[in-house]
């Protein structure tokens, strides 16, 4: 598969996008029937005749669930319908227990929204086309050794997720991020992320599926207005995958046109490794005989309850992000740095455990963010935690370690080994304050080095640092770097 | 309107229904005039008329959001035709990505 | 034992509740008169005779007890097979559902049970109630009791022909597009649709959700009327279910009084392609209600043309949707798993080899109607002209308080003759048809037999959507009256004819 530099590819072309997030609502029961709503329970124990889609069964609408759609319709600015039904997507496959899925069609419940992201600097303007409520299929397990489809013989299918609620948010094809595309994506969907778990509407886990989306990406050759053929993008399980695949839909793309070639109107597969697979073509597009729902009757929410709940939304995230700066007297620079990098919550979290803003905005960016990057996982995941950051930071200010030292401590509480204070114990990290022995240290560093020794002593100070390194590397680092400068010159001034 | 075998046979893939040559020759003409007696609804549905889907106007029927018990899976799984590790054993599946 | 067989629902309710006859009794007359006729009238799929013994047990041990047992306590009853009931298995007529096994019980099923109702049996159907014959059953045929080669109506002709042969004295079924009332109306019995939402449809196997409405079925109107009153209500678990009381029904019956009650023709029922036996006893039917007291007159329902067009597309579209769960996956036939074929080869496979004719049929139509490019002039149109026929029915509804018509433009016909002309069949449900898509209720009782033919004559009454009384209370008096001119029912008479011999029920004289 040949790919453009990803530069090249943006000198020749204008990406559009098209983002299709699923929700999973965390109802206690499912979207229409009582069956728990729970991830992880044995298979098959959470199904009935409803939500198995048994002859005789019928639905019956979870009041949450369409409180939770309305909320979530509202917190993106979108317009809630007077009145609106729901639908039959009408299609085979074996996780679907009816064979037609529960859906809206051309009446969703909420519509005409629009989010406004700020990735580094620059705001986009993201038009939501819809959101609307629909339900979820059962989970199919292949068989054989890979568990990939085309390899099975056969499948197995646990109808525990089958009815679960989700609410499906759609774009208008987002133009005009350039370059910027694969990192908008993910700062759009870091942004829903944000939103649901401050709604309280889902726990957005995306290595579980209950945060899911279809990235879509069209290239429109420069100075054209029509749009490309899109492909559609799916099993991208975390938001670094959705800056990942974007990034390469659009270098394969776009080396595709480049040779002439056209791009297929499809859905395809991400694969962790780095780089998609085609799947069922979108050229011939499913016919699903869309028609209203008649087993359910519309759902008409009125002004009054519109309002209640609009009552009901907490801080939008733009707005908490502005508050945060304030307070913690960030720069916009420092602010877009920490939104960028994700570190908002763990930030905040470090702050509310004892720890400065400016501290906590440093650990979390810099070496923090350097292991998670090595690591391949985001902040929230790594084996620290904020409170754990603060106590760090703490020992630092306490003077028990030095920055350096504490870079160590770090280390050894994400290898498991203990709380910083465990860790500082175990390993031996305390930074030694026995001035007995760093005066030892001193002269050691002074016998061993006489020519900077005697440098300092006519009065080139700039050379101590010669032995202030020395001496570090004899204590191991474990020394604080002022004070053996203090000792140095104190013997040698 | 004239509906062919050929067009019988895609709207029995639609439906997963194999239809037998046979019945493909039968039901096409049926179709075709059973089709033909039904396109008169054309005459009088005019833009003006809203259309009905439910013969009550109800709206807004919900349940509360509580969890009531499931079937115990050996009644889930007592009817499939096929089972294993208590799930569903189901045929193999063409041409998608899961 | 003939005596039991001959009474009604309300008659045996009381014999057993006051102790003269045991319920047991009643049940073993009834499983008897099955294992004696059923052979002939063929009208059921499976007969839960243990069970059956055992709940009328059940009641009589209750009543030993000193319990208070409820208006329909011991009484046996013949359940279509789209009722879903544990214990017994449901095929709705159907192979693809041959031998299975619900884990649930329907909503009504619950009621009948609370109400010591004795379930004999799951009587036959036109597969997954599509048909007004019962001869697209995937078993075999039911015949009418009247004349064994004729069809017994359908989709519910098991129910109606179980009636007919005194095989229960109480029946349910479900009226979609007639097809309680026009079995009724071909066996001499009582069939009754109530007001869509009135009846809940939890456990009911769907064929159009937007037009199914299960009902009773009974060989008088007071039984139908009680039979209606313990399984009508809301349920939470229909979202379609009416939230409302039920009119007082036993009372419409007590009252049966017509005297001032304004009566609508329907002038768009009658006419070429109507039987004129059966228009002349639906005319002397309209004269009986006049002596009553009633005031008879036309009303023109214009947009009734196009009923069984608007049908015949709402319907097959919502039985195309509602049968695909049908897919070999988690119950029911599955066909061609042979460790190569694909899911896709096995969902085509058992549904080609599973499903009769009637059903790919309706299914092939609704897929086609609802396909893109297709909706608006289909489906769309349909649901368009559903509009137009309330409008209809309101604008009667001002002027008079019910209509009626004939129940089916003809008497029974013979078993074959419409099998291979599939629009020649859709007709028998001309004038049911228009209360199904507008959602009122409807009942068809016997008016006399043809004079060309001597097979029954069905007459319909409809009422406003919640109106169920007013059906029950013309019902009622023109029964009474004609009974009364006839000096017995007319199944009474046909059990005491050289015909009827064979039902072996005695005679009432």
């Amino acid at each position: 598969m040949s790919l453009m530099e990803f530069d090249d590819a943006l000198v020749a072309f204008d990406p559009v996008l098209g983002l299709e997030v699923h929700v999973e609502l965390n109802t206690a029961s499912k979207m229409f029937c009582g069956c728990a709503n729970a991830f992880g329970a044995e298979p098959n124990t959470q199904t009935c005749p409803v939500c198995l889609g048994l002859p005789g069964s019928l639905p019956v609408v979870n009041a949450r669930a369409i409180e939770s759609a309305i909320r979530i319709g509202l917190a993106l600015n979108c317009d809630i319908a007077q009145w609106c039904r729901f639908a039959r997507k009408n299609y085979f496959y074996p996780d679907m227990t009816k064979d037609f899925q529960t859906s809206q069609y051309d009446e969703p419940i909420a519509f005409d929204g629009f989010v406004d992201l700020e990735v580094d600097g620059e705001v986009f303007h993201i038009e939501i086309e819809r959101a609307h409520m629909e339900e979820d299929a059962g989970k199919l397990v292949h068989s054989g050794f890979t568990g990939r489809i085309g390899d099975a013989d056969y499948s197995l299918v646990d109808y525990n997720r089958a009815g679960t609620p989700l609410i499906e948010i759609v774009t208008r094809p987002i133009r005009g991020t350039g370059a910027k595309a694969p990192q908008v994506a993910k700062a759009y969907v870091s942004y829903l992320r944000d939103l649901m778990l401050a709604l309280g509407v889902s726990d957005v886990r995306m290595e579980q599926g209950s945060l899911r989306c279809d990235a879509n990406v069209s290239l429109m050759p420069k100075g054209e207005t029509e749009l490309g053929l899109r492909t559609e993008t799916k099993n991208v399980n975390s938001l670094r995958s959705i800056e990942r695949a974007l990034n390469y839909e659009i270098r394969r793309q776009a080396a595709l046109l480049a040779e002439g070639g056209r791009v297929h109107q499809e859905t395809r597969h991400w694969h962790e490794e780095g780089y998609t697979t085609p799947g069922r073509s979108k050229e011939q597009a499913e016919d699903y005989r869309y028609f209203p729902e008649p087993d359910l009757v519309p759902v008409a929410p009125s002004r009054e309850w519109v309002e209640q709940l609009r009552g009901t939304l907490p801080e939008v995230p733009a707005v908490r992000r502005a508050r945060l700066q304030e307070t913690w007297g960030f720069t916009d620079l420092e602010m877009q740095d920490a939104v960028n990098g994700g570190a908002l919550d763990v930030i905040e979290a470090t702050v509310a455990a004892g720890a400065t803003p400016q501290s906590a905005r440093k650990w979390w960016l810099t070496e923090l963010a350097r292991r998670a990057n090595e690591a391949g996982v985001e902040l929230a995941e790594l084996a620290i935690t904020p409170s754990q950051v603060a106590a760090v930071q703490a020992l630092v200010d306490a003077g028990t370690v030095n920055d350096k030292l504490a870079r160590q401590v770090i280390e050894g509480v994400l290898a498991g080994e203990g709380t910083p204070a465990e860790v500082v114990g175990a390993r031996g990290l305390a930074v030694v304050s026995d001035d007995g022995a760093l005066t030892a240290a001193v002269e050691r560093a002074i016998e061993a080095n006489p020519d900077v020794a005697e440098r300092i002593r006519e009065g080139k100070l700039a050379a101590a640092g010669a032995l202030i390194g020395a001496v570090m590397r004899d204590m191991r680092g474990q020394a604080d770097a002022a004070r053996v400068r203090e000792l140095i010159l104190a013997r040698l001034g | 309107m004239a509906l062919t075998t050929g067009d019988v046979g895609r709207l029995g893939e639609l439906a997963r229904i194999r239809l037998t040559p046979d019945e493909l020759a039968h039901l096409a003409p049926q179709l075709d005039v059973i089709l033909q007696s039904v396109a008169t609804v054309t005459e009088v549905a005019t833009a003006d008329v809203p259309p009905t889907s439910h013969a009550l106007p109800l709206t807004n029927v919900f349940r509360d959001d509580v969890v009531t018990p499931s079937l115990p899976v050996a009644a889930v799984l007592a009817a499939a035709p096929a089972t294993e590790d208590n799930r569903f054993r189901v045929p193999r599946i063409l041409g998608e990505e899961a | 034992m003939s005596a039991l067989l001959r009474a009604g629902a309300t008659e045996l309710a009381g014999l057993i509740a006051s102790g003269e006859v045991s319920a047991r009794e009643v049940t073993a007359a009834h499983l008897d008169q099955i294992a004696a006729v059923d052979d002939r009238v063929k009208a059921f799929l499976h007969v839960d005779g243990e069970r059956a013994l055992a709940s009328a047990d059940a009641v009589d041990a209750k009543r030993a007890a000193g319990e208070k047992l409820g208006p329909l306590a011991g009484v046996p009853l013949a359940m279509k097979d789209i009722f879903t009931m544990q214990g017994a298995p449901t095929t709705c007529g159907s192979r693809i559902l041959e031998g299975w096994m619900p884990p649930y019980n329907s909503t009504i099923t619950d009621k009948l049970l609370a109400a010591d109702v004795i379930v004999l049996g799951k009587t036959n159907m036109d597969e997954f109630a599509m048909g007004s014959s019962t001869e697209n059953s995937g078993y075999f045929a039911t015949h009418n009791p009247w004349d064994n080669a004729l069809i017994p109506g359908g989709s519910g002709g098991g129910s109606a022909a179980a009636l007919a042969a005194f095989e229960a004295p109480l029946a349910i079924g479900t009226d979609t597009g007639g097809s309680i009332r026009q079995p009724a109306s071909v066996t001499g019995t009582v069939g009754v649709k109530p007001t869509y939402g009135g009846t809940s449809r939890y456990g009911v196997v769907a064929m159009a959700s937007s037009l199914d409405t299960p009902g009773p079925c009974a060989r008088n109107v007071r039984d139908a009327a009680l039979l209606h009153s313990v399984i009508g209500g809301w349920d939470p678990r229909d979202s379609t279910s009416i939230n409302a009381p039920l009119p007082d029904l036993l009372g419409a019956v007590e009252r049966a009084d017509v005297a001032g009650m304004r009566i609508g023709v329907v002038t768009e029922f009658g006419g070429e392609g109507y039987q004129p036996g059966v228009e002349q006893r639906f005319s002397e039917a309209l004269a009986v209600l006049e002596q009553l007291g009633a005031q008879i007159v036309e009303v023109s329902c214009p947009n009734f043309e196009y009923a069984l067009a608007a049908y015949y597309l709402i319907m097959p579209s919502e039985v195309s949707s509602n049968l695909a769960r049908f897919d070999a996956m988690r119950y029911g036939l599955r066909v061609g798993d042979d460790g190569v074929n694909s899911v896709e080869e096995v969902m085509n496979l058992t549904r080609g080899a599973g499903f009769g004719a009637e059903a790919k049929r309706r299914i092939i139509i609704g897929t086609y109607a609802l396909s893109s490019g297709y909706y608006d002039a289909y489906y769309g149109s349909a649901q368009k002209v559903r509009t137009l026929i309330k409008r209809d029915f309101d604008a009667a509804f001002d002027k008079v308080d019910v209509l009626v018509s004939p129940t089916t433009p003809t008497t029974a016909f013979p078993i074959g003759e419409r099998v291979d002309d599939p629009l020649a069949m859709y007709k028998a449900d001309l004038c049911t048809i228009p209360s199904n898509l507008a959602g009122n209720c409807a009942l068809s009782l016997p008016v006399g037999l043809s004079p060309d033919n001597g097979l029954p004559v069905g007459f319909q009454v409809m009422a406003p959507v919640l109106a169920d009384d007013r059906l029950y209370r013309i019902g009622a008096a023109l029964e009474a009256e004609l009974n009364r001119n006839w000096g017995a029912s007319l199944l009474d008479q046909f059990a005491d004819s050289p015909a009827g011999a064979y039902l072996n029920v005695g005679s009432i004289r």
